[in-house]
């Protein structure tokens, strides 16, 4: 018995020391995510990307990921269990991983962070983020033009200036079609739960509304509107296989690239911290093909797409009239700059809702 | 030939000290064939699950960590369920000792406030926990009405009172309408005992816990009534002990621990008040008091092996790409093993020979 024991713990000891000497060479690569890797949403596009990071430099790296990792005490030992393991470079792909994160990082100056919407940095902190808004932008024309009730229903995760910003550059292109254009908005005050999510979208139907768009992670909702026989927007990843005759296009997050331009930088000893915020330009998201709708709305739509990325249309473009009717300060010349926007925390007007906590 | 369940004469007290072990034996057992199903090394994995988590003072710390509300809140509860009051709201009172505490935290932050902060915001928030934990004990000794339900459905109003409070009043300013508190001041955070490290003051104080109920239950009469009111009721009254007043006196200790677990844990590795500052610790505490037998030192043990669990199955994600399912799985075998197991106690398997059985019927 215990001869047996011995070898066992023999035959550990040198399991371990060979997976220590092969991935010795490779760069170890960590993710956090939010969700499971399956929720079809957010945390799905992130691994898709982790494996075309794998796809392209996989004979360079090792990855691992942690995945539903809440926003709460456990995050910090999470990621602290990465770094310990050997991983260099680490995405954390939430914003509620802000503040452990950057105790984490300051702890360890010799990893290097990667924290996605968050405002944070630190010399080993770098933050990247999308200009989603864009999307939204689009998608306003869209609504404006699809629905019928001229009520759009707006499934929120919580009221961030991410959130925020892109209830407004919806409001702002729908305005632009229909004047009267309303909005009803619920809080799920999640990012991910298919059962809240439904029941959001189940209640904005009743109250009216004919095209359902989400700030929140599951298919839940394009199900629902896709039973109702309603229209609805994807969110995050491509959602067309829940609602075929339903979905109008989806914000599609597309980490692929950034996520191989920073580990080639680490690779090439060139990483630093920095600020990434792409737009559609830059391809750090992109515009699921525009379906279930007429000729017309589609080029709108497309139009649309061009000039925002030709850098010709700006969202967030002045003058912006806040819920209380007064302006907005136009801090950009003739639009709102980056620090408007990432701090947004008011409405625009015709929106009738209250911001949380406002 | 029939294999029959067939009740004990009397309790079997080698069997109450040996089915945890038994039931551990058989999840680890289970676990090894899982692992094969799914293609992985079973010894490489169970040592990713149980062994390196000891191997380093890192890991030793975050399973002291990750135990210490985990122990507070079920001794509090062994109390209460040995005295057959049932408290199943365990993580309400925890919340509502968190908000309370916190609310001194927030309310002095920024002033200077001396050092008697941290210990105004423990006693506040043991006294919120317990005052919260009266409610379902007064209306189940008042009304009659069933603690387990009033006791549970008060989780959720603690939930959403935490909720309101960190997206309305309490918001930090500066937080872009996250819905959290600003950082505490450091007079109002638990201090770390290891520097560098993440292990805290609350450990030492689970300790006096642990040390406090066991020397309660073995050495007070106090400790006795509790268990002969659980254990004998009709006992109990002709020994004119109050069954009532017991209830209420448990519940406001149990409420107490959970709730001073709850600041603990937002004073200490949270460092502010959020949504979600607990991943069912009130829940999964029931847990480690029936695990533990309802005794402190069990409670103990139990504890600090539920949080090996939960770091061993973060590392063997890892190192061993093991889906965190599986961890899950393996939590809720082991409680439904122990729940197997614990049916030993008082039953024990036998085979039976139907002429035998005609036999027994004689006498």
């Amino acid at each position: 018995m215990r001869k047996s024991l011995l070898a066992l713990a023999t035959g550990l000891l040198l399991a371990g020391s060979v997976s220590a000497a092969s991935a010795a060479d490779k760069l170890k690569v960590g993710f956090i995510y939010l969700g499971p890797i399956g929720d079809l949403g957010w945390t799905y596009q992130h691994d898709l990307a982790r494996q075309a990071l794998v796809k392209e430099l996989g004979d360079k790296i090792e990855t691992t990921y942690l995945e539903n990792v809440p926003e709460g005490p456990d995050a910090e030992r999470s990621i602290e269990q990465l770094v310990r393991a050997g991983n260099k470079l680490i995405f954390t792909t939430s914003f509620g991983y802000m503040d452990p994160t950057l105790k984490v990082a300051k702890k360890y100056p010799n990893v290097h962070f990667e924290h996605a919407t968050g405002y944070k940095r630190n010399p080993n902190m770098s933050t990247y983020s999308a200009k989603w808004f864009q999307g939204r932008y689009i998608q306003g024309l869209i609504a404006a033009k699809m629905s019928k009730s001229g009520v759009l229903g707006y499934i929120g995760s919580f009221p961030i200036p991410e959130v925020v910003s892109g209830i407004n550059a919806t409001m702002l292109a729908a305005q632009t079609i229909n004047p009267n254009i309303k909005v009803k908005i619920i809080w799920a005050n999640t990012w991910f739960d298919p059962g809240k999510e439904a029941d959001a979208a189940k209640a904005l139907i009743d109250q009216g509304a004919d095209v359902i768009m989400q700030h929140t992670d599951s298919p839940a909702a394009m199900q629902i509107a896709s039973e109702r026989g309603k229209l609805a927007f994807g969110q995050d990843s491509e959602m067309i296989k829940f609602g075929p005759k339903t979905q109008l296009t989806s914000i599609l997050d597309t980490w692929g690239p950034y996520y191989i331009e920073r580990v080639k930088a680490e690779l090439a000893g060139t990483w630093k911290s920095e600020d990434s915020w792409g737009g559609l330009d830059s391809h750090m998201f992109a515009m699921a093909p525009y379906t279930n709708m007429p000729d017309d709305v589609k080029k709108l739509a497309e139009d649309a797409q061009a000039a925002i990325i030709a850098g010709k249309l700006n969202p967030f473009k002045c003058p912006i009239v806040g819920q209380d009717g007064k302006p907005v300060e136009c801090k950009g010349g003739d639009h709102l700059d980056d620090g408007q926007i990432l701090g947004m925390n008011f409405y625009v007007k015709g929106i009738d809702d209250k911001l949380p906590g406002k | 030939m029939q294999l029959v369940l067939e009740k004990r004469a009397e309790r079997s007290n080698t069997i109450a000290l040996v089915s945890p072990l038994i039931a551990i034996g058989l999840t680890i057992v289970t676990m090894v064939i899982l692992f094969a199903i799914l293609g992985k090394n079973p010894l490489l994995a169970l040592h990713a699950y149980f062994i390196a988590p000891l191997t380093d003072s890192y890991s030793l710390q975050e399973i002291a960590v990750k135990a210490t509300p985990l122990v507070m809140i079920a001794i509090g509860l062994s109390l209460c369920y040995l005295a057959n009051a049932w408290n199943i709201g365990a993580e309400g009172q925890f919340l509502v000792g968190a908000v309370a505490g916190s609310w001194i935290a927030v309310k002095t932050q920024g002033t200077d406030a001396g050092a008697w902060v941290l210990p105004a915001m423990f006693v506040l928030a043991a006294a919120a926990g317990a005052l919260y934990a009266l409610i379902p004990a007064i209306c189940k000794v008042k009304f009659g009405a069933s603690e387990i339900l009033t006791s549970l459905m008060l989780v959720y109003v603690a939930d959403l009172l935490l909720d309101y409070l960190v997206r309305g009043p309490w918001r930090d300013p500066n937080g872009f309408n996250f819905p959290t508190t600003a950082e505490f001041d450091s007079v109002a955070t638990v201090p770390l005992l290891i520097e560098g490290g993440r292990l805290h003051l609350g450990s030492i104080i689970a300790l006096l816990v642990v040390a406090a109920a066991a020397i309660l239950l073995g050495r007070t009469i106090k400790g006795f009534e509790i268990r002969v009111v659980g254990a004998a009721p009709r006992a109990a009254r002709f020994g004119g002990f109050n069954a009532n007043q017991l209830i209420i006196l448990t519940f406001a200790v149990s409420g107490a621990l959970a709730g001073l677990a709850g600041i603990i844990e937002v004073a200490g590795p949270v460092g502010h008040l959020q949504p979600g500052i607990s991943p069912g610790y009130g829940f999964t505490a029931i847990i480690v008091a029936f695990l533990g037998r309802l005794n402190p030192l069990g409670i103990l043990i139990a504890g600090l092996f539920l949080a090996l669990t939960f770091i061993g199955g973060e590392q063997a994600q890892i190192a061993m790409k093991i889906p965190l399912d599986v961890t899950k799985v393996f939590q809720g075998m082991l409680l439904f093993y122990v729940l197997a197991c614990d049916s030993l106690i008082l039953y024990r398997f036998k085979l039976s020979f139907p002429n035998r059985q005609v036999a027994r019927g004689t006498h």
